[in-house]
């Protein structure tokens, strides 16, 4: 199995006409995802031809891709200025999950995106995010195919290249993946590791986890703690920015909310005390997977 | 973006909070008119973007105009935590009855503005955080609606027992609420909100973060951006649409994504050898991009090695292929380059390497190991 995405996924693609968009729809086309359709306001009515001369209609709206041709799911690769609203859009029209990939969407916009998506019960992942790809049978974002294979490993991380990273790490041992699930580094984000692994908990064929987190904030730290009560599968963890110098930091605020806790040292710390396998550096996280599954 | 306080007071006045004048001075001179219009004692202020001026010494009172002359003549050039002080501001020193802390933040945790106030303000309330958190209110805005004006009144009456007095905090809250979202702040933050011998609420210091993101839809904001307050190379990085940070070791790192930036310095340092630098080239690529990487890390004499990782998602290998060629032909580069380019377009991107001669790793652990090596052989 997999999670938030598999081979009943039909997707609209939010962006399709531009660089991004359709580059990564060819891409995802080429990997066995089911596009149904995309969306670019004034260019409805025309198509997007991907590889194999399979032509995918664009519509002005996500409401038409959800009633047309029954998407219930979504990618976002439009530029920040527009993406909080095209999250909105696409929660309203009634997709299911949302997978928003746009960088550089101002904080403030999802903060009131982010309640929007939550009372319509749609599962957002992003923004700012890699997305997530369920080996051999779909993927929704950016991350390469082929660095992938299907297996038992369910990957989570907050960073986008750096999963990547680990996914290869693990393709060139032999380790296949369940789903690898980016989740993004903005300070508003619509799934956060808890969601994800809580999921991998659930899906029978997630038999090993790999968590990737970075400085700063508290979330790994949280996520570990849910870890030890929730979970009775194995989890290695990566933090990254382990040699990053001290900032200069203006004002108090951040400092009264999580204190010191935001090092990497501290985030080792906190894995190792919940029971969560520590790796030093991304090649290292095979050998405890290996030994989790027992090979 | 880090704005400095007179900006942040600018800010915070026209959201209507009642601010002490105050004006920006450059030279000693300067300095010295200012507080002589203001008259009587001034306070004399760097203006840095770093905490912990007070305890650095680049903050004064002054008698007289020539004693805020004298003072801002040893504030200015001063060196506070690696920034050097260019401007002050010499605002009227205030009586002081209180001192209270008001700051709002986007929290991660509540996926929301957060606000906390606490009656005990001042330098020390980090401390008050850990030992005394019950002497802290934290208040969740829905964003939809705004602060609500019996919320506003709820944090007004936690930092004053007195009902005039938390009537007028309550009105600070909303102003400040509305300086926060109106400028689209990451940070905004009033410590001290003093009370006066008389009766009245003033906000005597101001930091105010804005959020890169929002800075394209606020114009006027954008302008506050202080040039001199960061090294250049990180103003031509910004210009370049690239993340940057000058370290001070000898392996040039460029690295597509924040994380795996941060994982290579780390694997540097675990192979025995120092970054020079954080530089992540950002998610869409084009080759232009490469080029503006390379030149602003060769600008480094310390750079003994320049290393590539880069993991092709939304960025494509070819496209950082074409920019290390171009970049090879418009710039001398000395430092050795290697290479690791996998992911997205990968084939494409070694056919092109392949043909300037470069050749490019496909392992992390090998690509960084060899820089680290030839950089200590350099």
């Amino acid at each position: 199995m997999s999670i938030f995405i598999d081979d009943s996924t039909r997707l609209v693609v939010q962006g399709i006409t531009g660089r991004d968009g359709s580059f990564h729809t060819h891409q995802m086309v080429a990997y066995g995802t089911n596009v149904v359709a995309g969306v670019t306001p004034g260019k409805g009515g025309q198509s997007f031809e991907a590889e194999g001369g399979k032509r995918i209609p664009i519509f002005n709206t996500v409401e038409e891709a959800v009633r047309k041709e029954g998407a219930n799911a979504s990618v976002i690769y439009v530029p920040p200025a527009f993406a909080a609203g095209a999250i909105v859009e696409a929660a309203d029209a009634g997709v299911a999950f949302i997978a928003a990939i746009t960088e550089g969407i101002p904080v403030q916009d999802m903060t009131r995106t982010y309640a929007f998506v939550k009372d319509a019960g749609v599962r957002l992942l992003g923004p700012n995010c890699p997305g997530l790809i369920s080996p051999g049978k779909a993927k929704v974002g950016i991350i390469p195919g082929q660095i992938t294979m299907p297996g038992p490993v369910g990957v989570v991380s907050r960073s986008g290249t750096l999963t990547y990273e680990a996914v290869f790490q693990l393709t060139r041992a032999g380790i296949g993946q369940t789903t690898c699930v980016g989740i993004g580094g903005d300070p508003i984000i619509g799934t956060n590791f808890i969601d994800v692994l809580s999921a991998f908990g659930d899906d029978p064929e997630t038999e090993a986890i790999v968590m990737i987190g970075e400085i700063g904030g508290t979330d790994e730290q949280e996520a570990a703690a849910w870890v030890r009560e929730n979970l009775d599968i194995p989890v290695v963890g990566f933090i990254a920015g382990q040699t990053a110098p001290p900032g200069r930091r203006m004002g108090h605020a951040g400092a009264i909310i999580s204190g010191s806790a935001g090092t990497a040292e501290e985030k080792m710390k906190v894995f190792e005390a919940n029971g969560i396998a520590v790796a030093r550096r991304p090649a290292d996280i095979r050998s405890p997977i290996a030994e989790g599954l027992g090979g | 973006m880090d704005i400095h306080e007179y900006q942040a007071k600018e800010l915070f006045r026209n959201a209507g909070i009642p601010v002490p004048p105050g004006e920006v001075a450059t030279t000693p001179e300067e300095a010295g008119e200012i507080a002589g219009r203001l008259g009587g004692t001034v306070v004399v202020k760097a203006q840095v973007h770093a905490g912990g001026r007070g305890k650095a010494g680049g903050v004064k009172l002054a008698a007289s105009a020539a004693e805020a002359q004298e003072h801002a003549s040893r504030i200015l050039g001063m060196e506070i935590k690696g920034l050097t002080v260019e401007k002050v501001l010499v605002t009227p020193a205030e009586d002081i009855a209180s001192e209270a802390y008001v700051g709002i933040v986007i929290d991660r945790a509540t996926q929301a503005a957060l606000f906390m106030v606490s009656p005990e303000g001042g330098i020390d309330i980090e401390e008050v955080a850990s030992t005394n958190p019950d002497a802290i209110r934290k208040l969740r805005v829905d964003p939809r609606y705004g602060l609500l004006p019996h919320q506003a009144y709820l944090l007004g009456s936690f930092l004053y027992p007195d009902v005039k007095l938390a009537r007028q905090a309550a009105k600070v809250m909303e102003q400040l609420y509305d300086a926060f979202t109106t400028n689209h702040c990451s940070m905004a933050e009033i410590n001290p909100l003093i009370v006066t011998p008389e009766g009245e609420l003033k906000a005597i210091d101001a930091k105010v973060s804005i959020d890169d993101s929002a800075l394209f839809q606020l114009p006027e904001v954008a302008t506050f951006r202080d040039l001199e307050a960061e090294p250049e190379s990180e103003t031509q990085a910004r210009e370049a649409g690239l993340s940057f940070v000058k370290l001070d070791g000898n392996v040039g790192c460029c690295v597509n994504g924040a994380g795996l930036a941060m994982a290579t310095m780390d694997l540097v340092k675990y192979y025995g050898g120092d970054p020079a630098n954080f530089l992540d080239i950002g998610g869409s690529s084009n080759p232009d991009k490469v080029v503006s990487a390379l030149k602003i890390i060769t600008d480094d004499p310390n750079v003994k090695a320049i290393l590539f990782n880069i993991f092709g998602g939304i960025t494509r290998c070819d496209d950082v292929a074409n920019g290390i060629v171009e970049a090879t032909k418009r710039i001398d580069i000395r430092p050795p380059i290697v290479i690791r380019l996998t992911g997205t377009n990968e084939e494409e991107a070694l056919e092109i390497l392949k043909e300037a001669g470069f050749s490019a790793y496909t392992s992390m652990d090998e690509v960084v190991e060899k820089a680290v090596e030839l950089a200590a052989s350099a």
